[in-house]
């Protein structure tokens, strides 16, 4: 009887590909059938389509009904398809001009009474549409926040199907009631932010030297001490401190937020750099990404362009914390599922906690430490070598009362971060053509043939390296830390005293030249 | 069940008529075995067509065509059989179609034809 056709986007991971949703009304008994490889959650389309056609006040063809979706070998997933489908259908049916849905794309899932209900990932599905060049996109009004966010596509934001129909008749849109949005408890929990200045804590001299150094370059960042000492209270600092992401960050961030389902309906592009901490009891799958099916991103995903926190890491099963290894190198993670191979970026400032020891004492004058040296030893080994040569900033962090020594006011948040974006800018600058960003993303070979240090530094680190105390590997690491540092003072270069406290930030050394009181420039030669 | 065969009934004659005006001709009609009742036997050109009639009084309990159901058209198909095997016929081509005839209140009764329904 007749065909017709509208568009929809897949997901796969982050990547949009436009899909084709054919209808077919031909003769035969009423039937409908859905083809394309879809998932369960999508088969049930026919039934919720049919449902909100009725309760719209359309009829349903009563024929045989084709319902194709293509490309026909990508696996298909969600309910995300139902407007695109029912719209096709009702093409087909010659209730909608054919014509009237051109260079439009459509997401959203239908109630039975035919309501348009919100979606994961609308962004990233947006930004597919506007890509492949279409002009307009209907999206569910709870989403259709972020879909604005993406330039260059015209949005429509809709609550029901009445409202689409109407649209495309041009007669008066109803008006319907508000949808209400579904609670969002994880998304308030993941990526809180903490609202909290660094003038609340009091000495650390050690420990903000880190944050600040690990907020400048981007440094993966070891936190250590017993219980109580301020690990926690600084690492939630440490998100302060980093400066708004770039756009093409925040969007990137956004879109990854919006499929993990953490974005909220008013939402507003991501533009603090994120704070996910997972409690150490995470599985494999929810750090990394995973489900069945197709890929949703993991905890390490959201964390990308900000901080995963990871407080008690030796509690953290050891294989779980080793899958950290590739994403760390790579800036990416990629899950592989019956289905299909997701992608998801992830390139994050990894920060981890840890007690000295299973009691916490020791180390600390707060009392006897009662651990065995073989459960002492076991307890370190938790985080592997692997794991623990990637973190270019290891500090003890103990508590505030053994260093407390001068009663001036600490230095807020707002003063350290307008450092940190001076020292980030220098960074900028001096990679401009290079395509990094900061000093921990450039490679070790780049960094010792165009970015040279002067001798004196050079010798220190042969020193320690002849003398065992450097690996080359780790040298590279003390090399790019030392660089943050100069960019911190605002210096071209790398002095000998900044490579060497470098090396202490990295060896886990208490750092010589924070023995006087700060500014730590005036210590500087 | 008197108002229910009466309507039936009225639904077939109806349907019978389309037929005939749409160029059909109408061989026989409620024919019946031990396997069922073939309600309309008609022949368009050269091909032989069983015609099952579904008439209903409203949507209430869905439209007439979704009531078809595919053990009703294995039935047919056995039916069609049977009759062409009683009648000693041998028709080029056989098929099913189901007419669906609608009263709903306050407008003319509607009638649907299925060409090929099974």
């Amino acid at each position: 009887m007749s065909l017709a056709h509208t568009w929809s986007v897949a997901l796969v991971g982050l990547e949009g590909h436009l899909v084709e949703v054919e209808a077919d009304i031909s003769q035969g008994l009423p039937k409908t059938t859905l083809i394309g490889l879809p998932d369960a959650s999508l088969s049930e389309a026919r039934d919720r389509v049919r449902a909100a056609v009725v309760n719209s006040g359309e009829r349903f063809p009563d024929r045989k009904v084709t319902i194709g979706l293509s490309p026909a070998t990508l696996p298909k997933t969600g309910s995300h398809y139902d407007v695109a489908i029912a719209l096709s259908l009702l093409t087909a049916a010659g209730v909608v001009e054919p014509g009237a849905l051109k260079q439009t794309a459509i997401i959203g899932e239908l109630g039975l009474d035919g309501r348009v209900r919100e979606v994961r990932g609308a962004l990233a599905m947006t930004l597919a549409a506007a890509r492949a060049s279409f002009e307009r996109i209907v999206v569910p009004e709870l989403n259709a926040g972020e879909a604005r966010l993406v330039p260059g596509i015209e949005v429509y934001g809709v609550r029901s199907l009445r409202q689409v129909l109407a649209l495309l008749r041009g007669t008066e849109i109803p008006d319907e009631a508000p949808p209400r949005a579904e609670p969002r408890l994880l998304s308030e929990s993941l990526t809180r932010v903490p609202e909290v200045d660094l003038d609340d804590v009091i000495g650390q001299r050690e420990g903000r030297r880190a944050i600040e150094a690990a907020a400048a370059g981007g440094h993966h960042l070891f936190l250590h001490g017993p219980p109580g000492s301020g690990k926690t209270m600084l690492a939630e600092r440490l998100a302060g401190l980093m400066p708004d992401l770039s756009m093409d960050d925040s969007l990137e961030v956004s879109a990854v937020h919006s499929l993990a389902g953490l974005l909220t309906s008013d939402a507003e592009l991501v533009v603090r750099p994120p704070f996910i901490a997972p409690h150490h009891t995470a599985s494999l799958a929810s750090l990394v990404g995973g489900g069945s099916g197709m890929p949703r991103p993991g905890a390490i995903s959201c964390a990308h362009r900000g901080i995963l926190f990871i407080d008690e890491a030796p509690e953290m099963h050891p294989l779980t914390l080793d899958t950290l290894r590739q994403p760390l190198e790579s800036g990416y993670i990629e899950v592989h599922r019956a289905a299909a191979v997701a992608k998801f970026p992830a390139r994050f400032m990894l920060v981890l906690a840890a007690n000295p020891c299973p009691c916490g004492l020791s180390g600390t004058n707060q009392g006897t430490c009662n651990c065995t040296p073989q459960v002492l030893m076991r307890y370190r080994q938790r985080i592997s070598g692997p794991i623990k040569d990637r973190l270019d900033i290891q500090r003890q962090i103990l508590p505030a009362a053994r260093n407390i020594a001068e009663g001036e006011r600490p230095e807020s948040t707002e003063v350290v971060a307008a450092r940190v974006r001076a020292a980030r800018d220098r960074q900028a600058y001096r990679y401009r053509n290079t395509g990094w960003i900061l000093n921990s993303e450039v490679p070790g070979p780049v960094l010792r043939r165009d970015y040279p240090l002067d001798s004196a530094s050079q010798k220190l680190l042969e020193d320690l390296y002849s003398s065992g105390r450097l690996t080359a590997r780790g040298l590279d690491r003390v090399v790019r830390v030392a660089w943050t540092l100069a960019d911190l003072e605002g210096i071209d270069q790398p002095t000998v005293d900044l490579t060497h406290q470098a090396f202490q930030l990295r060896s886990g050394e208490p750092l010589t030249d924070l023995s006087d009181a700060r500014p730590l420039k005036g210590s500087m030669p | 069940m008197r108002t229910k065969n009466a309507v039936g009934q009225y639904g077939e004659e109806l349907a019978a008529k389309y037929l005939r005006s749409h160029g059909f001709a109408v061989l026989e009609r409620n024919w019946r075995c031990e396997l069922g009742e073939i309600d309309i036997v008609a022949r368009e050109g050269d091909t032989l067509v069983i015609c099952e009639v579904k008439t209903r009084r409203g949507l209430n309990y869905g439209t007439p065509l979704e009531s078809i159901t595919y053990k009703k058209l294995t039935t047919l198909r056995k039916l069609a059989g049977r009759w062409l095997q009683t009648h000693q016929l041998r028709p080029a081509a056989i098929r099913i179609d189901v007419i669906a005839v609608l009263f709903d209140q306050n407008t003319p009764p509607s009638v649907d034809h299925i060409r090929g329904a099974a």
